[in-house]
């Protein structure tokens, strides 16, 4: 199962000149590499052998119906599923080349490169600039808060809206609002990669289009992982999709030739709208 | 609903039936409130509410000295001391509990908790007497007396754990969990997230469950007439014999005092001070706690 040559280092580095973008990713240049990986949650199978690779600076989506095991990969690339007691899983999902599954991998580490954003938006009932500076505080930011505070607001479009009231509490704010929140507060920690579960799901058709917008903005500097049940919205934000059904990875490619001519019947089939 | 839009001829009994329960409660609080201030109200037109309040000497049975103080002051020694313990040690086994032990183990720990709180009092009240105070204190400090107000500090702490853990479990249970997804998604660790996160949102249940225990220590009666003693004196040394307000009342109404007697009238004095530093505490913590809680909807 694991060959020698990726075994996994004891710390996670990356290397930090990372967020200038480049002209084109190499197809080497891939931070999360999903290799032949399967979860299961007691004796039900979520996911099946899945191999897969996300290229840096570009957003892939991941589709497909519900239960098909999207948001458990997704939660996979960070290691969100520690919490559920009866995961196991087998194969191997690599950061910069490290198993994020070996035994002296720190998931702790992982998060702090690999950001998530949930279905729900969730602040935490604190002031706006707590919200944001919360991630950076207890992971020993040393820098200036409140620059941290405003360029990470300014990355998720939401300064401009927040900048005279950073100390209300953030729960005062809008649903989409609350969801550029919870991306500025991820952003604030300068992962690498950003993992968006269902991030509209409970947002109003204007609050999405923000978002969308927003995702489209950090893909200069950010690789997202969008899991989406809105296949129109993959055909707007993605530049790469990912069609899972029943747990197995059916189709990946190119946005555009999924939604044009995929290859498989079966994501014909559902980006038709015949099921799902 | 019924077979007619009618009501089921029992439902206005139910309804008369369960009035009948909050009535009853309502009544004997009302009737205790009224017994106590009835009796004090004779008590303070003998003994002035300056001397009960502000002497420092209370020994209402040989020498008519009524400076409630000296019970004050070992209720409050007592009643602090057991927190002091209680506090950090029931909140550090309701985080163990809620955020690191897997669901089976805290469903099997938390009703072994459960026990400790239904131990008779007079067995922790021995426990202190036997073994806190022989084994743990007067090794310490050699100079202790038998009867201290460390050993009742103590023994009522290790009481008030499981109240105060019990329910902080409860409240940081009722924190959502998406809350928590938020902060490990923030390359939190766990016990980040629950200092930082849990313990903030569930201040309110926190404070509480806390005021719970303090009721508890300052209730508490058996235990510490056997560990603290029976000897009221105003002082702050844990290592001597104390009396507490609730302990003062076993006494007298163990027939140290004949019916009638000032001194026995005093028993309603102080039973009312002790009434009216509850709703003190509660009053208080009330405010504290709209001020510091955290919403989270």
């Amino acid at each position: 199962m694991n060959p020698p040559e990726l075994l996994p280092r004891p710390t996670l580095r990356v290397d930090t000149n990372d967020s200038s973008p480049r002209p084109e990713s190499a197809p080497e240049d891939a931070p999360i590499r999903v290799c032949d990986f399967s979860l299961a949650y007691g004796t039900f199978q979520a996911i099946k052998q899945v191999s897969l690779t996300i290229p840096a600076r570009e957003v892939t989506a991941i589709i497909g119906p519900s239960g098909c095991g999207k948001s458990t990969l997704l939660r996979s690339m960070n290691r969100m599923n520690d919490f559920v007691s009866t995961v196991r899983t087998e194969g191997e999902i690599l950061y910069r080349n490290v198993n994020i599954y070996a035994n002296d991998c720190d998931p702790v580490e992982l998060r702090r490169r690999v950001g998530m954003v949930f279905q729900r938006p969730n602040p935490f009932p604190k002031s706006i600039f707590k919200n944001v500076a919360w991630g950076a505080r207890i992971n020993g930011y040393r820098g200036n808060l409140n620059e941290l505070v405003e360029e990470s607001l300014q990355k998720a479009a939401l300064w401009d809206e927040v900048k005279d009231k950073l100390h209300q509490n953030a729960l005062t704010l809008s649903g989409g609002q609350q969801q550029r929140l919870c991306i500025a507060r991820s952003i604030a920690l300068q992962p690498e990669v950003l993992l968006m579960d269902e991030p509209c799901s409970a947002l109003d058709p204007i609050a999405t289009s923000r978002i969308e917008d927003l995702i489209d903005q950090l893909k200069s500097q950010y690789t997202v992982v969008l899991v989406t049940h809105n296949m129109q919205q993959a055909a707007r934000v993605s530049d790469r999709t990912v069609f899972m059904l029943m747990g197995e990875l059916v189709e990946v490619d190119r946005t555009s030739v999924i939604f044009t001519k995929p290859k498989e019947q079966r994501t014909q089939d559902y980006i038709s709208g015949r099921f799902g | 609903m019924g077979s007619a839009l009618g009501q089921k001829p029992w439902e206005p009994l139910i309804r008369l039936f369960l009035l009948a329960c909050a009535v009853v409660s309502i009544a004997t609080t009302a009737g205790i409130i009224l017994v106590l201030v009835t009796e004090a109200a004779t008590f303070f037109r003998e003994v002035s509410p300056l001397e009960f309040f502000f002497t420092t000497s209370w020994d209402p049975l040989l020498r008519n000295e009524f400076g409630v103080l000296p019970l004050i002051c070992g209720t409050l020694l007592v009643a602090g001391g057991a927190l002091l313990i209680a506090v950090p040690m029931g909140l550090g086994t309701a985080i163990l509990m809620s955020e690191y032990l897997p669901n089976w183990m805290r469903q099997i720990a938390k009703p072994i908790l459960e026990i400790l709180a239904g131990i008779p009092t007079v067995v922790y009240g021995y426990f202190a007497l036997v073994f806190i105070t022989p084994q743990i204190i007067q090794r310490l400090f050699p100079s202790a007396a038998p009867f201290n107000g460390a050993s009742a500090a103590i023994v009522v702490g290790i009481m008030i754990i499981p109240t105060i853990a019990s329910l902080c479990d409860d409240s940081f249970r009722a924190v959502p969990n998406r809350l928590r997804e938020a902060g490990y998604a923030l390359a939190a660790t766990r016990l980040e997230v629950s200092t930082r996160i849990v313990l903030p949102a569930s201040t309110s249940g926190v404070i509480a469950a806390c005021l719970l225990g303090l009721g508890r220590a300052i209730g508490e009666t058996m235990a510490v007439s056997m560990a603290a003693g029976i000897t009221p004196k105003l002082t702050l040394n844990p290592l001597v014999p104390i009396q507490t307000m609730t302990s003062f009342i076993v006494q007298v109404r163990g027939g140290d005092a004949a019916q009638g007697t000032t001194a026995y009238r005093a028993l309603f004095a102080v039973g009312l001070t002790l009434f009216a530093i509850t709703l003190i505490t509660n009053l208080v913590s009330h405010r504290v706690l709209r001020r510091f809680r955290e919403v989270y909807e």
